[in-house]
């Protein structure tokens, strides 16, 4: 049906002659606009309603009380569903730890929660399909409980703030749970809050893919960033860090590189590093934890990203 | 009435201090609006998510950006 509007915009209101470049162009991105909107609004949705029986208080009540490698699973599942701006970080890091959550498990946490976020899913699944979006999901889940399991191993306690150790649990504040009236209200006004913030950046990023896609030729790129160019996979994870505002609008492009010859693992590392290692997001916790720390952390995920990365260019052209 | 807007200062707190503001005064009333942004008394309020509205030393919100309208009905009460 969207296929079918996409048509008759293109060829009958603004009466662009069919099988020609600006046609396809223009088609693709009438076509892609609408349908990741769609989906955009019904999965955030579905998504906060979800939250709102799960908000991060109870979720840390659940984690303080699991032992360390079923919490790591857990923290990471939890993650997909919790909202992430890069401003939440150091309050949901502090409220883990002091009221005993392993630092592991923190870790796991705060890997997947921005990496495994829907907005991210939503133009995944839009733009690639559901076997990508599904890979994305499993390696981005396995990464996180990874990281948190050798941040767990590591003697990294003495590189938090000082405050960080000496803070004390404090009673833990319960606010009524919601009626079904306040859920549906908090998930359409967080629904319409997100693509708020993120339908410029979709639009731009869908527009120049939708002139790649007309107009650069289909393995374009596959000579920069092919499957056999060993250094395409750490390139893009560097390039990814300072992305992380725009994951929005990479997305949609990156879709069209892939499209253009950029291998497929390349292509899932520049994401996850894109949503995963965030310059703000390192510069908000430098509040709790030393530099040192943050190095690890970065290094020990950006580790895992680039074996991700180059294990499905191994998977996917051999 | 003594108001603090908790929230380490992103565009969200921002946001939520303008309604704070904007609610108070279409209920013109006249009360100081505290914005804390250190991270330590935040977290001493037994929050996780931010930002928060604090009134009279008591969390009313926390973990999303009120409405001007839903603001008037808390300091309402």
């Amino acid at each position: 049906m969207i296929k079918f509007f996409a048509d008759w915009l293109t060829y009958s209101i603004l009466s662009i002659t069919p099988k020609t470049l600006l046609a396809e162009a223009v088609n693709f991105f009438v076509y892609d606009t609408i349908k990741i909107f769609l989906l955009l609004a019904a999965i955030i949705f579905s998504v906060s309603i979800i939250r709102s029986f799960l908000p991060p208080e109870k979720i840390r009540n659940i984690l303080s009380r699991k032992h360390k490698f079923v919490g790591n699973i857990l923290a990471a599942l939890f993650g997909i569903i919790t909202p992430f701006c890069s401003c939440s970080a150091v309050p949901l890091f502090l409220g883990f730890v002091e009221v005993g959550v392993p630092l592991g498990v923190t870790f796991s946490f705060l890997v997947s929660s921005p990496m495994i976020n829907e907005v991210a899913l939503v133009l995944l699944f839009g733009l690639f399909g559901w076997k990508i979006a599904g890979i994305y999901i499993v390696s981005g889940l396995t990464i996180a409980i990874v990281s948190g399991l050798i941040m767990g191993k590591l003697p990294v306690e003495h590189l938090l703030a000082d405050f960080v150790r000496k803070n004390q649990a404090k009673n833990s504040l319960q606010l009524p749970e919601m009626n079904w009236s306040q859920r549906l209200n908090y998930a359409k006004n967080y629904t319409w809050d997100i693509v708020k913030r993120v339908w410029l950046y979709i639009l731009i990023g869908v527009g120049v893919g939708a002139w790649i896609h007309g107009y650069l030729p289909a393995d374009f790129l596959a000579k920069y960033a092919g499957a056999d160019k060993w250094y395409a996979v750490p390139l893009a994870v560097l390039v990814g860090i300072p992305l992380y505002s725009n994951a929005a609008g990479v997305i949609p492009l990156v879709s069209v590189l892939t499209e253009k010859g950029v291998a497929i693992g390349t292509t899932l590392a520049f994401m996850m590093a894109v949503t995963a290692l965030s310059l703000p997001e390192f510069m908000i916790l430098k509040k709790v934890m030393k530099t040192r720390l943050i190095i690890i952390f970065a290094s020990v995920v950006g580790t895992g990203i680039i074996f991700t990365g180059y294990l499905f260019n191994l998977i996917m052209y051999k | 009435m003594n108001i603090k807007i908790l929230g380490t200062g992103c565009p969200n707190c921002q946001k939520l201090e303008q309604n704070v503001k904007q609610a108070l005064k279409e209920l013109n009333i006249d009360a100081p609006v505290d914005k804390i942004v250190d991270i330590q008394t935040i977290m001493s309020y037994g929050i996780m998510s931010t930002p928060a509205v604090v009134v009279d030393g008591e969390v009313v919100s926390y973990g999303c950006v009120l409405g001007v309208e839903e603001i008037k009905k808390l300091l309402a009460k």
